[in-house]
């Protein structure tokens, strides 16, 4: 064949040889630049292949009560979580999950959710799963590439409901938050506090998260966790030491289970310097159960709850402050020196007071007859007020309602307390009613008893009272400190101060509060009824005591409660209790109700101690060791 | 004149080198393959790899043995065989390995005996080798490329029926490599070619419109017998027009496969991902690698069929750079040795067949390669010598041994180099 001419195969191979060559070079360049140029770029990729980084929690720092108690502590709970290279494959691993522990499909879903904010991070299946859940999972481990088991601190609340409005409890950030900065420095995944101190406090407990590096395969299987990169430990949160007496808030919680179950209403009791020494809020809730999240049923179940139980009644809730309110008309009347405590009005109780067209009945309708203040107060007697407040005038009612905080929050350092209603000037009244929808002398006779365009927080009249009973200063409540020193004076002497205390005394030997009358300890306070449009009305009562050195000042509301002197025994307990001991309050079993407590609860002065002496305050407190549940492979 | 023992030299000295070379290597890379820190089905097979060596040399031997005038006598027969496997295999086959999808696999009672598709690439190399080396002249107009065209194309057709595009594209580089080397013009393989050039180009129509007018160009210049010139602009322009339909009828995975290629990051977890995981462990060996048998790509199996296709990433991870050129610079020698071989035989058919298996082996390395760094796009064939395989090891040894034998039949021809 001519082709095959030696001179003519001559070109050829050297066609096909240079060919080869040319093509060598072109691969070998391809390699080289992978290789050696874009290497870094590779390298990185490598590392992102088969490293993943599991965020280690820090253990949030405990809360302590007044005298080093828990009332937030941290038990070792176990998190289960999941690698995953796709959707699919996670949810072919859930699937199989599905078969081993019973899952609803909800909760399947927000994992998948959870997995697509951050697909770099293990996706949380639980966060406090049981014994039995994981010694099974842990069984299937084969069938479940990619599951890590994390030991993880888990919050626990040893008096759950007794404290769960003022501690709160944790969850996992959200998106919002992230997006707003609200928790600075918290990630996917980070526990924040919600609610209460635990919000409140959040940067302090919280601590900063650790991170372990674990290698996986290409399915997500987890190969090895040691000596991928060194693991940085968590450092655990400050813990807090707050006011709060435990003691005392769990009697309160007890006795209000068996005294007033079902009732609506809140409780707050502030020590001589405004230190919060327990707060309530009826009903409750377990934040307990938010550990590890709570099921999609249950918190429906409490959102859509009418007597709303994740409502804090002590500050979020706004009353008309009604008869407790006229110790504040009373305390303007003195600092203007329109009265002293001895003065009369001109007009007699005589059941109501007529003005123009309309009669403003007083609360007794056979009348109280002739009252100076001190009587006035301590019958409540509402003539008496309208005529006060006629005097006053509305300038100076609103003028010295706002220099005494009525218009404000009380301060305290609790996440969204609800700022009190009060008119600013009388330019309220033309917005609200038109200028002719309304006349001073109806607004003075309406704001004299505490009723008409006013509504208050039980924390801030509770503030007020303090006030009452100490120097004549208002001070911003605390349970860990003040957010501003800031104080006011309501302007009053020592003096006019003791008269009204003596007055208040003097409600509870012979006035309205008769029947909470002790002989062993002399309790000063002041009744209270709101009207309520929407129902029967709201009772009140906030007292103090002793009377001559008050070392408590409490006071609550209970809604419906038709009048506050059926709250009054109520709040003369509690104050006996902190003030008197354990054995003030007569010793008796109450029954809790069914659905509460499975047994008769002793009300036992110990019962809140915990058995486990908690160690104290100013030491460190120990941080929880990790230490992995199970041999990892 | 006395005539040397075969022991003392008459052997390919550099092709047996670079071959045991490179099956050495291969080897070592195979045995890799199946260290890792997971299961994998790559765990032990160079074991087994080990076994089809020993049947390779027997074949090869075998092959070294048999006188190309009885190969070329054999050619048809081996040719109409090789037809007969690969019917029958689309009537019976199954799938097994990387191919699990297609009917690739001749199997008697279960027990799979080996791909008739490699056989068949030995048959059409010798098949073409006869029919080109009978030529009076080699093939000048489009029509006397007809014949060859059909005896690498029905084998073609017939393996893109099972479907595998990999293993039918390399008939076509053994119909290229081979028709170059028995003198065709550029130019003729340029027209031959054109129509496939026009399908790609159709993609886009600019480009397309472009390439019409450079081939009338061309035609005009190279003035090739009118009715073919016709021929070639008219199926040009038949093949940018049912570029849509065409592209319709390709199975899903072929679309895929294409549309990955021109940009794997499309879909980094799905049909993207053998070629990224590649890039990754390739890029990630640096200039010296992370070290025999330590590479953490392989360890964990991100690398897709490590074993197999995708065995050339572990030189890369492994040995870094200069593993990667050793490599390369190893099968460039045997592929120049087989060219030196092809050119010094003694008669034309012996020649096409010793460069018959060049293009077989350079098709498969280059392609194999090339997909590894996203050169070429992903088709699933072995590497040469390196993939574990049986049937493709055989192949490669016996064409080996062809060569091996194409040059001790040209050992005292006196060769003179002009």
């Amino acid at each position: 064949m001519k082709g095959f001419h030696s001179y003519r195969l001559r070109s050829r191979a050297a066609m096909a040889q240079w060919g080869l060559v040319a093509v060598f070079i072109v691969l070998a360049g391809t390699f080289f630049r992978l290789q050696v140029i874009q290497y870094q770029r590779f390298q990185l990729r490598a590392e992102d292949n088969r490293v993943r980084s599991v965020p280690l929690m820090a253990p949030r720092g405990p809360i302590l009560d007044r005298d080093g108690r828990i009332i937030a502590e941290n038990v070792p709970g176990f998190a289960v979580k999941f690698l995953a290279r796709s959707e699919d494959s996670l949810r072919a691993v859930l699937a199989r999950v599905q078969d081993i522990i019973h899952l609803d499909s909800l909760h399947l879903e927000r994992v998948v959710q959870r997995y697509r904010r951050a697909r770099h991070l293990p996706a949380l299946l639980t966060a406090d799963g049981s014994f039995e859940m994981i010694s099974q999972l842990e069984e299937h481990r084969a069938l479940l590439p990619g599951m890590v088991i994390e030991s993880e601190p888990k919050r626990h609340y040893p008096h759950g409901a007794a404290l769960a409005h003022v501690v709160g409890y944790v969850g996992e950030v959200n998106e919002d938050d992230l997006a707003t900065g609200r928790f600075p420095g918290a990630r996917l995944g980070t526990m924040v506090g919600r609610g209460g101190l635990e919000e409140e406090y959040d940067a302090v407990l919280r601590g900063l998260p650790g991170v372990r590096f674990i290698e996986v395969s290409a399915i997500g299987r987890l190969v090895r966790e040691a000596g991928v990169a060194p693991t940085l430990l968590p450092t655990g949160g400050q813990p807090l030491r707050t006011t709060i007496d435990i003691d005392l808030q769990v009697f309160i919680d007890s006795l209000w289970r068996v005294r007033h179950p079902g009732r609506r209403g809140a409780l707050v009791a502030l020590g001589p310097d405004g230190e919060v020494r327990a707060s309530y809020s009826a009903p409750t809730y377990d934040p307990n159960l938010f550990i590890g999240g709570i099921s999609e049923s249950e918190w429906r179940l409490m959102v859509s709850d009418p007597s709303k139980p994740l409502f804090n009644r002590a500050i979020q809730a706004r009353y008309p402050p009604a008869s407790p309110f006229k110790l504040a008309v009373a305390a303007m009347g003195l600092k203007r020196g329109i009265v002293t405590p001895g003065s009369y009005m001109p007009q007699p109780c005589r059941g109501g007071l007529r003005l123009g067209n309309r009669f403003f009945r007083c609360w007794k309708r056979e009348g109280h007859g002739r009252l100076d203040l001190t009587g006035a107060i301590r019958e409540s007697c509402d003539v008496y007020f309208y005529q006060l407040g006629a005097r006053l005038g509305l300038n100076a009612i609103l003028e010295d309602g706002l220099a005494m905080g009525f218009r404000e929050r009380s301060g305290v350092d609790l996440q969204s307390e609800a700022r009190s209603i009060y008119p600013y000037s009388t330019a309220y009244f033309d917005q609200v009613y038109g200028p002719r929808g309304w006349t001073a002398q109806g607004a003075e006779f309406n704001m004299a008893i505490g009723q008409g365009d006013n509504a208050q927080t039980l924390m801030n009249m509770v503030k007020f009272y303090q006030a009452l009973a100490g120097d004549g200063w208002l001070d911003a409540p605390y349970l860990v400190q003040r957010r501003s020193d800031a104080r006011h004076d309501l302007g009053l002497t020592p003096s006019q101060l003791e008269a009204l205390r003596k007055a208040m005394v003097e409600v509870v030997e012979t006035g309205t509060a008769v029947r909470s009358r002790r002989s062993d300890l002399a309790i000063a306070g002041k009744t209270g009824t709101a009207q309520n449009s929407h129902g029967a009305d709201h009772g009140w009562f906030i007292g103090f005591a002793p009377a001559d050195d008050p070392q408590i000042i409490v006071g609550a509301i209970m809604e419906f409660a038709e009048h506050g002197s059926r709250v009054a025994p109520f709040v003369a307990d509690v104050i006996s209790r902190y003030v008197l001991g354990p054995d003030a309050v007569e010793q008796r079993r109450f029954l809790m109700p069914a659905d509460s407590a499975p047994r008769a609860v002793q009300i036992d002065p110990q019962a809140s101690v915990d058995p486990n002496p908690s160690p104290p305050a100013d030491s460190t407190y120990p941080v929880i060791p990790f230490v992995a549940p199970f041999p990892l492979p | 004149m006395k005539t040397r023992p075969i022991r003392s030299g008459g052997l390919d000295r550099q092709l047996i080198v670079s071959t045991i070379a490179l099956i050495a290597f291969g080897l070592a890379i195979l045995y890799s393959a199946g260290q890792t820190d997971v299961v994998s089905a790559a765990y032990g097979v160079w074991k087994r790899q080990l076994v089809w060596l020993g049947i390779g040399s027997v074949a090869a031997i075998v092959a070294f043995r048999i006188s190309p005038r009885i190969l070329e006598w054999l050619a048809p027969g081996a040719y109409g065989f090789a037809l007969f496997l690969l019917v029958l295999v689309l009537a019976t086959g199954t799938g097994a390995g990387t191919a699990a999808g297609s009917k690739s696999w001749l199997s008697v009672a279960g027990v799979h005996l080996g791909q008739p598709a490699e056989l068949a690439k030995l048959a059409v190399i010798l098949m073409l080798a006869r029919y080109l080396s009978g030529l009076r002249d080699p093939p000048g107009t489009l029509r006397e490329l007809i014949v060859p065209s059909l005896i690498a194309g029905v084998p073609f057709f017939l393996v893109l029926q099972q479907p595998d595009l990999g293993s039918a594209l390399v008939f076509i580089g053994i119909l290229f490599a081979m028709l170059f080397w028995s003198g065709v013009r550029l130019s003729l393989l340029f027209l031959f070619v054109s129509p496939v050039v026009s399908l790609l180009l159709a993609f886009q129509t600019n480009a397309w419109g472009l390439w019409m007018i450079f081939l009338l160009v061309f035609l005009l210049v190279l003035r090739p017998y009118v009715f073919e010139g016709i021929v070639v602009f008219v199926v040009n322009a038949v093949m940018g027009a049912i570029l849509i339909p065409v592209w319709q009828r390709l199975a899903p995975y072929q679309q895929n496969r294409l549309l990955i290629f021109l940009n794997p990051e499309t879909d980094p977890t799905g049909a993207g991902y053998h070629s990224i995981q590649s890039k990754v462990a390739i890029g990630s060996g640096g200039w010296l690698g992370q070290g025999y048998l330590q590479g953490p790509q392989k360890r964990l199996a991100f690398l897709p069929e490590q074993h197999t296709d995708f065995i050339f990433p572990i030189v890369g991870e492994e040995l870094g750079f200069v593993g990667v050129f050793v490599a390369l610079m190893l099968f460039l020698a045997l592929l120049l040795v087989l060219l030196r071989i092809a050119r010094r035989a003694i008669d034309p058919f012996a020649s096409l067949v010793a460069f018959g298996v060049l293009g077989l082996l350079f098709t498969h390395v280059f392609e194999n390669v090339g997909m590894t760094v996203n050169l070429m796009p992903i088709t699933g064939i072995p590497l040469p010598f390196f993939s574990y395989g049986g049937s493709f090891f055989l192949t490669s040894i016996i064409g080996i041994g062809l060569a091996l034998r194409v040059a001790w039949d040209s050992r005292f021809a006196g060769y003179v180099d002009v």
